[in-house]
């Protein structure tokens, strides 16, 4: 089977720093990393490869320094890695850079053969939008299935699969057709460490580097800002509150500033000990 | 949003002018979708209905709600309650393939409603349905959809203006679909304040049918796991929430977190770095990715308080952080701030809650 896998590179967020100035965010210095939802589909998508045999192709959109993320995504065990950058991407928002995908991808299926599952990340840790894997399937026309929380089993030959989705309250146990455009749930599956092997063909793999024209994409006005909806007329930091926490002074004794602690909140708030009464009584 | 790109190339963009075309000016009055699901409407439809009142005031336009359901599923119920929180119309479809939710029936369903009826503002609950949805009809439609809005305005123009925390919730950016209609933006739960119900409030109900067959849908639902009820967390509707995170160190130090509010009768979380260190499940997690909260007491125990965390809090009545770093952020929004080691504190301050509390419960159970 040939499944593709779309991830993003994108700054680890633990690291970002906003310039107090301008508020723009400081990338410069700050390390990189596959999002993290990306991994538990590509996981997922090299255990059904493992299983069933194929290829798993890895495709980012991105500065030509997303090369990285692909490069570790080889050593984890893909079998091909594609890159699609360009200046006319710029500034895309999520309906441009699902089309800018839906085209790679139709184009990986050129290429390497038509594919039957595509992974996406849940939703990254930088945009957080959850949309641009919707935006493929639709695009592309794939059966959608969002928050799997398991592959039960794909059945080449039927060219069907079965998958458990979260839903609100509880778990649905689904029955799609492929081909499928699937997004994993965290903690689905955690990415392996991947051979000493992967690691050298990493490092040494010629990446499939594709521009908007080499991936098909004949009007790049649907690309980038030109392409997207969507406006960002405004970045601001948040407001800070006008006044720090009140401290409570730490006495030697845990137990005396515990104590201390509940005063101040019971004073601070009336009706606090009251309502934390009722609900420690279970009422 | 993939991307927010920076404020000088946003400048930049021919978009940046309103010039919406000819084909949208019909567009008019604001939508929510309602999720209904196995009869149960989820609470942050009504949410959302409450802030669709207020764009739609502005505005002086509607605020209609969108039921989709099978017959007799709870689906005439949620039509009521729509109009008693705040609807003035609500389409309404019912049959039998939309019982359970899938992309496929409610996409085409939703997609021919906004073609149909043509709303200048479409509203989903940011919940795992309606970014499902949202992602799909927005692009089905090829128009703009603002996930996570913290908070919509309508502009001079009455463009909607959605904000929302990006990167991580490091900055704010107010975003807007200037040329393409409907404007869509999904909001999370809790995020929104629960308007008032008007009991017995009524409205008008446009009954509109679909063509879908069963045959012509390729997803179909085998079966449903209902969550047991000791798995699900009351996190997003606590009074009290106690939470976590790496300032514990370890999964095992969350136990105190548990205990502290099993004492107080609440619920515990933590932050997202604790979810990914895989000390605890994902709904555990509070903040911009997982859950908002809303309590009376939030007592945050080794939590930074970033950005992303600060957005899901803020809610909360009243906001008590236990940090050794001084100038972690969480002092700018905490109320109360304890400078010491959450692990040596927090079992000290269980201990005297229970003290203090005891005379109206006794060996509570606790974690």
């Amino acid at each position: 089977m040939h499944i593709v896998v779309c991830i993003k590179q994108v700054p680890d967020s633990a690291q970002i720093r906003v310039h107090p100035v301008t508020n723009t965010i400081m990338r410069q210095g700050v390390p990189t990393i596959i999002n993290p939802y990306d991994l538990f589909s590509l996981e997922t998508a090299l255990r059904l490869r493992d299983k069933h045999g194929g290829e798993v192709t890895v495709l980012t959109m991105g500065p030509p320094s997303a090369e990285e993320s692909l490069r570790k995504a080889l050593t984890y065990g893909a079998d091909r890695a594609v890159l699609l950058t360009d200046r006319f991407f710029a500034g895309s928002d999520t309906l441009a850079t699902s089309f800018a995908l839906s085209k790679a991808v139709e184009k990986i299926g050129a290429s390497w053969g038509s594919p039957d599952i595509v992974f996406a990340g849940k939703q990254t840790i930088d945009g957080d939008t959850a949309q641009v894997g919707p935006g493929i399937a639709r695009r592309l026309e794939l059966n959608q299935l969002t928050y799997i929380s398991k592959i039960v089993g794909v059945d080449l030959a039927a060219r069907t699969m079965e998958l458990e989705r979260r839903a609100e309250g509880g778990t649905q146990v689904l029955r799609t057709a492929l081909p499928a455009l699937v997004t994993m749930l965290e903690g689905s599956a955690d990415i392996r460490r991947g051979t000493f092997a992967d690691a050298l063909r990493a490092a040494r793999a010629e990446l499939v580097v594709w521009n908007a024209a080499a991936a098909g994409i004949a009007d790049v006005t649907k690309c980038g800002l030109r392409g997207s909806p969507t406006v960002v007329k405004r970045v601001f930091a948040p407001t800070p509150r006008s006044e720090k926490a009140k401290a409570i002074d730490v006495q030697p004794k845990a137990k005396d500033t515990a104590e201390a602690f509940i005063a101040a909140l019971f004073s601070a708030k009336a009706g606090l000990e009251g309502d934390l009464e009722r609900l420690a009584a279970g009422i | 949003m993939a991307d927010a790109p920076p404020p000088a190339a946003a400048g930049n963009r021919a978009a940046m002018k309103k010039e919406l075309p000819e084909k949208f000016r019909s567009y008019k009055h604001v939508w929510v979708m309602v999720e209904l699901e196995r009869g149960e409407v989820h609470p942050v439809s009504w949410e959302l209905l409450g802030e669709a009142r207020k764009l739609a005031d502005k505005l002086g336009v509607e605020v209609a709600g969108v039921v989709l359901g099978a017959p007799n599923a709870g689906t005439r119920e949620a039509t009521q309650q729509a109009f008693e929180f705040g609807a003035d119309v609500v389409y309404l479809v019912e049959n039998p393939i939309l019982a359970d939710y899938r992309n496929e029936s409610f996409t085409r369903t939703l997609t021919e409603l906004v073609n149909t009826y043509q709303p200048e503002i479409l509203l989903l609950g940011a919940t795992n349905l309606g970014r499902d949805l949202a992602g799909s009809v927005a692009t089905t439609l090829l128009t703009g959809l603002t996930a996570d809005c913290t908070e919509l305005n309508v502009d001079a123009d009455k463009s909607l203006a959605a904000t929302r925390p990006t990167f991580g919730g490091s900055l704010l950016c107010t975003i807007y679909t200037l040329n393409f209609r409907p404007q869509m933006a999904t909001i999370r739960p809790r995020v929104m304040a629960m308007p008032a119900r008007q009991p017995g409030r009524v409205g008008r109900v446009v009954e509109h049918a679909v063509d879908l067959k069963e045959e012509s849908l390729v997803t179909k639902v085998l079966s449903f796991l209902p969550d047991r009820s000791s798995q699900k967390s009351n996190l997003a509707f606590a009074d009290v929430v106690v939470a976590g995170g790496l300032g514990l160190q370890s999964a095992e130090n969350l136990q105190l977190v548990r205990a502290l509010a099993g004492v107080l009768g609440g619920e515990w979380g933590c932050s997202r770095p604790c979810v990914q260190k895989g000390w605890a499940p994902a709904d555990r997690q509070i903040g911009q990715t997982g859950k908002t909260i809303r309590p009376k007491l939030y007592i945050a125990a080794g939590i930074s308080g970033a950005i992303q965390h600060r957005v899901g809090v803020e809610g909360a009545d009243l906001i008590v952080a236990i940090n050794t770093d001084k100038n972690a952020p969480i002092l700018d929004f905490a109320h109360f701030a304890v400078a010491t080691d959450a692990i040596r504190f927090l079992p000290a301050l269980t201990e005297a809650f229970r003290a203090r509390l005891s005379h109206h419960s006794r060996d509570r159970l606790v974690g």
